[in-house]
């Protein structure tokens, strides 16, 4: 037990030096020292909670993904049946029930119909994207398998993903980070931000931007009933605009998406000065504005931002310049946060924000001031107690001690794992459960003492006796901490990692070190009597 | 030097002479404290019932209008909002449930966590927002689950290693000293209705953890004493096992107290319920490894064939032959 011969010793000297020294760079930089970049690593992770920052749990609704789809289809179903040569005819399309449905009028062109689709059920190939039945010999009913839906889901947060780093990326922010979490949700974490609310507006908008025709022959008093002409919706106009609560019915197809644009900027109308967000479609998206705008002059049409009127205007001329103007009460700061979300593209499904934790840079400092004042009393105390109770013993579990919290440190910073406010708590209880293993120790050594022991004896039946459990006592709080981690979010997770990873030091300086302290003091001394 | 004993040697206090009263009095408190979780119920802070917290700094005022607040956010219609101080004269906190409503519409909390900030802002241009928890409906529901696992299969895989490590009844010992600690830190928080977050939750399985180490250093004990001493009756073996570790027990339990003081009194504001609850945590666990823990094994039957298996007839012959008795 007290043997402890040379290359144990430089090992255990050099495990504890290389970790204690990484722990270096982290005080350094939380005590406000700048080092030369050399010495700058390893630092190690401060949370939102201690740094300032937001986080932010997005989620997205799957079932709209679906119906999402089903529009989709039902575009491309009536597109590839008119454009057949010749013409397959149908009627009676329904979108109820999570599935297309229609019937052909000609119950004899339903091979043929079945033929044109099948590239369209089968998708990219990989899965099959949906089911394809008749029924009554003339009605065809698609519905979307899981696989293809499951698919399609995962393709939407991928994408949806890409669109917010892209976003929070214009806001120039530093380190974001952003990570999918399980199926349907994003997390988003941004230190030290001046403004969170830019930036949940940014997110929480989809800037699904359409352009539609205004149905003309809507008479107002249907719209004011909320009855629509069939092929024609009613769209709400904007809550924060002039139309607020009015309605307008466009025509639910033939119109443009957003998504080919190839820039978006904020700008000013050069008669009425209000901003504006200018937009230019790609070659395509460009051509098709000019086809609409061509046939349709002197009609009104809808821009519709995520299922809402912006403006209604008039085609004066057709417009062929592939560029467009959107304008509607907007302010600058509005205008430009459209801007942003119409240049990253928009988002393929909504996001909603289910969960926010910020933390104002100035209440995260005042945090690790307090924490730090109050560790370093706490250990004042502990330190006292353990000296003017055990005497050498309790200098031993005092310097181990000190190792033990630059350990805990080094070794955060060397796996990059996060300090967050708990983890303070974390650390506090670290210090008064790490002399534990002392106390026990030295209260051992001391009956072994009054049992009439001799001194190397009773400090060998000491450690050896104590360590039983010790051990148990660990395991068991290891335990806890692991399934604080599993189950823990965020900053209680911190917790857990500094209360687990002291366990592990605890016992390394408290059990391990003192022990080769204490032997090599015996052996040195050979004290026959010792105050313990 | 003279060192300090906290404890002095050879203590024989009858712990274990006063175990029916002390049982009665803990099994009370233990149905005490869920009585009182069942009708007052737990404040449940955001983390577990959904809704805003939002903490801020009135920059410019000597101290935050919390009567006029109150007012304010009271018309909002948002039921009844929990306004209180906190940490600095000018420092508040805003506390939100999230109303039945909002129940099925994830985007309720956020969309109200803005709507509070700007109602307050646009009369107090110089109030800062330090922090912002905001969690809707569904995460909350997800975090209570999610609790309640950590707790069980703490409980359950911590008795199991004591189990395999000692024997059946310490394993049930154990578990039945941990359900103590848990259920009276449960019932002080209704009692006193302190917030309960997941930071609590945090603060009891740290307690879990603790309290255990005090049991498995007395049972560890137990253990030795039982082979030791064959032949003492098992009440004064546990009362001397109790009081050999004793000095441990006072010692362990003060470095604890001293390390987490100063964090309950200069520690940061958001950090104080999960202090509080570990220091309270400290004295329920001590008591309940002395109490609770020890006399259990009584009841439950343990001998010192619990760890030494009895000898044959042939070994006793056997031990005669080489002199031993």
């Amino acid at each position: 037990m007290l043997d402890f011969p040379l290359w144990k010793r430089i090992s255990l000297w050099a495990i504890t030096l290389i970790l204690a020294l990484m722990a270096i760079p982290s005080i350094a930089s939380l005590s406000g020292v700048n080092l030369p970049s050399w010495a700058d690593e390893p630092q190690i992770n401060l949370g939102l909670d201690l740094a300032g920052g937001s986080h932010i749990l997005l989620e997205a609704d799957p079932s709209q993904v679906a119906a999402q789809r089903l529009e989709t289809m039902e575009e491309s179903v009536r597109s590839l049946l008119s454009d057949a040569d010749p013409r397959i005819r149908i009627g009676d399309v329904s979108t109820a029930n999570q599935r297309l449905s229609f019937m052909l009028e000609d119950a004899g062109e339903i091979d043929r119909a079945r033929e044109i689709l099948t590239p369209l059920i089968n998708g990219n190939g990989l899965v099959r994207e949906w089911n394809m039945t008749v029924m009554d010999g003339n009605r065809m009913v698609l519905t979307q398998t899981e696989q293809g839906l499951e698919q399609a889901v995962t393709d939407a947060m991928d994408s949806a993903t890409d669109v917010v780093r892209r976003r929070i990326d214009d806001l120039g922010t530093r380190e974001p980070t952003i990570i999918r979490q399980g199926d349907t949700r994003i997390v988003v974490q941004v230190p030290g931000l001046e403004d969170p609310q830019q930036l949940k507006d940014l997110l929480g908008q989809t800037a699904r931007l359409e352009f539609k025709l205004v149905d003309a022959n809507a008479l107002p008093s249907d719209i004011a009933q909320g009855v629509a002409n069939p092929g024609s919706e009613l769209v709400p106009y904007a809550q924060d605009g002039d139309f607020a609560g009015q309605f307008e019915a466009v025509r639910r197809l033939g119109g443009i998406r957003g998504d080919s644009l190839t820039n978006a900027q904020q700008s000013f109308d050069q008669q009425t000065n209000e901003p504006v967000v200018s937009i230019t479609f790609d070659a395509q998206g460009g051509a098709r504005f000019a086809e609409l705008s061509t046939q349709n002059v002197g009609d009104r049409f809808a821009i519709i931002l995520d299922d809402e009127v912006i403006s209604a205007p008039t085609f004066n001329e057709p417009i062929l310049s592939g560029s467009a103007q959107i304008s509607g009460g907007f302010t600058t700061e509005s205008a430009n946060a459209l801007a942003i979300s119409l240049r990253s593209g928009a988002l393929p499904v909504d996001l909603t924000i289910i969960e926010e934790r910020t933390v104002g840079p100035d209440l995260g400092r005042d945090s690790i001031v307090a924490g730090a004042l109050a560790m370093g009393i706490g250990s004042l105390l502990v330190i006292v107690l353990m000296i003017v109770t055990y005497g050498r013993f309790g200098i031993y579990a005092t310097i181990a001690l000190g190792f033990n919290v630059l350990m805990v440190l080094g070794i955060m910073a060397f796996m990059k794992t996060t300090l967050t406010l708990p983890g303070i708590a974390g650390f506090v209880l670290t210090i008064g459960a790490a002399v534990d293993a002392n106390v026990l120790i030295n209260e051992r050594i001391r009956e072994e003492r009054k049992r009439g022991r001799r001194v190397v004896a009773a400090v060998e039946n000491g450690y050896r006796e104590a360590s039983r459990a010790i051990y148990d006592a660990n395991i068991t709080n290891f335990i806890a901490g692991v399934l604080l981690f599993l189950f823990g979010s965020g900053p209680v997770r911190g917790f857990a990692v500094v209360l687990i990873i002291g366990l592990f030091t605890s016992v390394f300086t408290a059990v391990t070190l003192t022990r080769m302290w204490v032997a090599g003091w015996l052996r040195e001394k050979r004290p026959t009597e010792i105050n313990v | 030097m003279k060192l300090l004993k906290l404890v002095p040697d050879d203590t024989n206090i009858k712990f274990l002479k006063w175990r029916v009263p002390f049982y009665v009095v803990s099994l009370l408190l233990i149905a005490a404290s869920w009585a009182l979780v069942m009708t007052k119920g737990l404040n449940y802070g955001v983390d577990f019932a959904g809704g805003q917290e939002i903490t801020g700094t009135f920059l410019e005022e000597p101290e935050a209008p919390i009567g006029e607040l109150r007012d304010t956010l009271g018309t909002l219609g948002l039921g009844d909002p929990v306004i209180q101080r906190f940490g600095e004269v000018n420092q508040v906190s805003i506390r939100v449930r999230l109303p039945e409503s909002a129940e099925g519409d994830p985007a309720a909390a956020n969309r109200i966590a803005t709507q509070i900030i700007d109602t307050v802002t646009e009369q107090h241009p110089d109030f800062r927002v330090d922090s912002n928890n905001t969690v809707s409906g569904k995460v909350s529901g997800e975090f209570r689950e999610k609790s309640v696992y950590a707790l069980l299969f703490a409980m359950l895989a911590i008795a199991a290693y004591i189990w395999i490590r000692f024997e059946w009844q310490f394993g049930v010992g154990a578990l039945f000293a941990l359900f103590h600690d848990v259920s009276l830190t449960l019932g002080m928080f209704a009692l006193f209705q302190m917030e309960f977050s997941l930071q609590i939750i945090a603060a009891i399985l740290a307690i879990i953890g603790y309290s255990l180490n005090d049991t498995i250093v007395v049972y560890d004990r137990i253990r030795e004493n039982l082979k030791k001493y064959r032949k003492m009756p098992l009440p004064e073996l546990l009362d001397l096992s109790v009081n050999e570790t004793l000095a441990r027990t006072v010692m362990t339990s003060l470095t604890l107290l001293v390390a987490l003081l100063p964090l309950l009194l200069f520690g940061p504001a958001s950090l104080f319920g999960m202090v509080a609850a570990i220091v309270l945590g400290v004295f329920v666990g001590t008591y309940s490894s002395i109490y609770m823990a020890a006399p259990i094994l009584i009841w439950l039957g343990v001998t010192s064939h619990s760890f030494v298996p009895e000898e044959t007839v042939a070994e006793k012959q056997d031990r005669k032959a080489r002199g031993e008795i």
